[in-house]
């Protein structure tokens, strides 16, 4: 467990956050300390290590998408920045990852 | 525990007098008989179309000889596609009292209204004297599906459930695990589960239907709410549905109606075979909790991260809430706080054995929230189907 995050398997690049974080919450990485640019809703993730674009996403230790974007540690993964490797997600405007 | 012990040998948690409508036109006059029945175990289900359909009729039978159903009121509107001659002999085969009224024939809504509610009346005399019998764990069918997931239901609620399910295919349960197009990502990994290697290969070409299936209608089983909860694609979300299956060896792949022939774990291909017919293959919740209760389920699991508030007709359904503030806001309609596990206040194999728990005491006649609250839902729509192969139930053989 990385503070209020979940690391749910050793091969992820992405952390799960376990309750709402708030914006400029500090967070320990391998790569150091990571300030929080925005806030993260409970369930949200981040990027654990620096993801390329390119790159396969991993949750559970298994492949959740590929990043579409580099993905800096400590910033928010998803629909902006990951796609499936099978078929589009439908969003709306409220799949922005900030708390409250 | 006990149950309602039925001519074929299946036994029921409930006792429910189901009163049916074979076509939309009979919908409105099948609820106004039920509605002379609040607080009392009269349920309304129901299929709208007036073109025949395979699949429905086959449906409409299983739902109607169920175990947890106790007698059967058809109302039709007279002039529908639906085969009621054959759909009642079923059920009058499976020693239930059954009765069809046709509205046309029987001088419109309000006499229709009354001829059904006088049949209920009786009929709920007559099913409260078929006997009550012991029940083991190994005569329950239990289904689980998951709605409004989002990244917690992967976390805390699936994995509990897929604890409770260990524990019952333990005990001799049968269990059924769901939505093919949910598991896209884990056909691999499931595949390696099968009792045999000819299933394995069963397993992972049903994912793969499912996948040809959902990109040719351009959409994934993915809602909006997934993403607002945190799921960021259909990969990520079906990893998290899968381990509601829990550890257990996966012991057949069923269709809708299939009945498991014994303990274990089993699961439900609810994706139409052949070209893209009808739309979505399941357009709600409510159609896969139908589809469990069509192949025996007396009770079904439902993980929901975001939040549901539904029941079912026929078969109860046991809430389980994967995300602890929507736990707090959604209390009333929750059974179960998997919450907890996220919280950090309960671990995994105690809400698993919680719900395990919550299981033979609902099968026992303990009302669930959404029964107790008068949830009720009910769909039926098209779909086709080929029947499965031996290879599908190589313990059956």
């Amino acid at each position: 467990m990385t503070g209020p995050f979940l690391h749910l398997h050793p091969d992820d690049n992405v952390l799960v956050a376990r309750a709402n974080v708030p914006e400029g919450t500090d967070i320990a990485l391998e790569s150091g300390l990571v300030r929080l640019a925005q806030s993260i809703a409970m369930a949200h993730k981040i990027a654990r290590l620096p993801i390329a674009a390119g790159d396969t996403v991993r949750k559970y230790g298994m492949p959740i998408g590929i990043a579409t974007a580099d993905i800096a540690p400590g910033a928010h993964v998803h629909v902006h920045n990951i796609r499936s490797g099978y078929t589009p997600s439908v969003v709306l405007q409220d799949a922005d990852g900030r708390a409250g | 525990m006990q149950g309602w012990l039925r001519a074929d040998g299946r036994k029921g948690i409930r006792n429910t007098v189901v009163v049916a409508y074979l076509v939309e036109c009979a919908h409105f006059v099948a609820s106004e008989i039920v509605a002379g029945f609040r607080g009392r175990d009269v349920q309304l289900i129901g299929f709208p179309g007036c073109f025949p359909n395979d699949y429905a009729a086959r449906m409409m039978e299983r739902l109607c000889t169920h175990p947890n159903v106790g007698a059967v009121l058809f109302v039709s509107l007279g002039c529908e596609s639906f085969d009621k001659v054959r759909v009642s002999a079923a059920v009058r085969t499976s020693g239930r009292p059954v009765r069809t009224l046709v509205i046309q024939k029987s001088g419109g809504t309000r006499a229709t209204v009354r001829a059904g509610q006088d049949w209920v009346e009786a009929a709920l005399t007559e099913v409260a004297t078929v006997p009550r019998v012991r029940m083991a764990v190994s005569d329950l069918v239990i289904g689980t599906v998951c709605g409004g997931s989002d990244g917690t239901s992967g976390i805390s609620g699936n994995p509990a459930a897929g604890r409770a399910f260990d524990l019952l295919v333990a005990e001799g349960a049968a269990c059924i695990f769901e939505e093919t197009g949910e598991l896209i990502g884990c056909e691999e990994i499931m595949a390696s589960r099968a009792i045999t290697a000819e299933l394995g290969q069963i397993l992972r070409e049903s994912v793969q239907k499912a996948e040809r299936y959902y990109a040719t209608l351009g959409y994934g089983s993915f809602a909006a709410g997934n993403a607002a909860g945190g799921l960021s694609t259909i990969e990520e979300k079906s990893l998290g549905a899968y381990v509601k299956s829990g550890g257990s060896p996966i012991s057949g792949l069923i269709k809708p109606g299939d009945q498991p022939p014994g303990g274990g774990l089993y699961l439900m291909d609810v994706v139409p075979d052949g070209d893209v017919r009808f739309g979505f293959p399941n357009i709600s919740d409510t159609a896969e909790i139908v589809e469990m209760i069509a192949s025996g389920a007396q009770l079904t699991l439902f993980v929901t991260g975001r939040g549901s508030v539904v029941g079912s007709a026929i078969s109860p359904v046991i809430k389980i809430c994967a995300n602890p503030d929507t736990y707090r806001a959604l209390a009333e309609d929750m059974d179960v706080n998997a919450g907890d596990i996220i919280e950090g206040r309960r671990s995994i194999d105690e809400v698993g054995r919680e719900i395990r728990d919550l299981v033979l005491a609902v099968a026992g006649g303990q009302e669930t929230a959404s029964e107790t609250l008068g949830h009720r839902e009910f769909i039926l729509t098209y779909k086709s189907f080929e029947p499965i192969g031996p290879a599908c139930l190589p313990g059956a053989a």
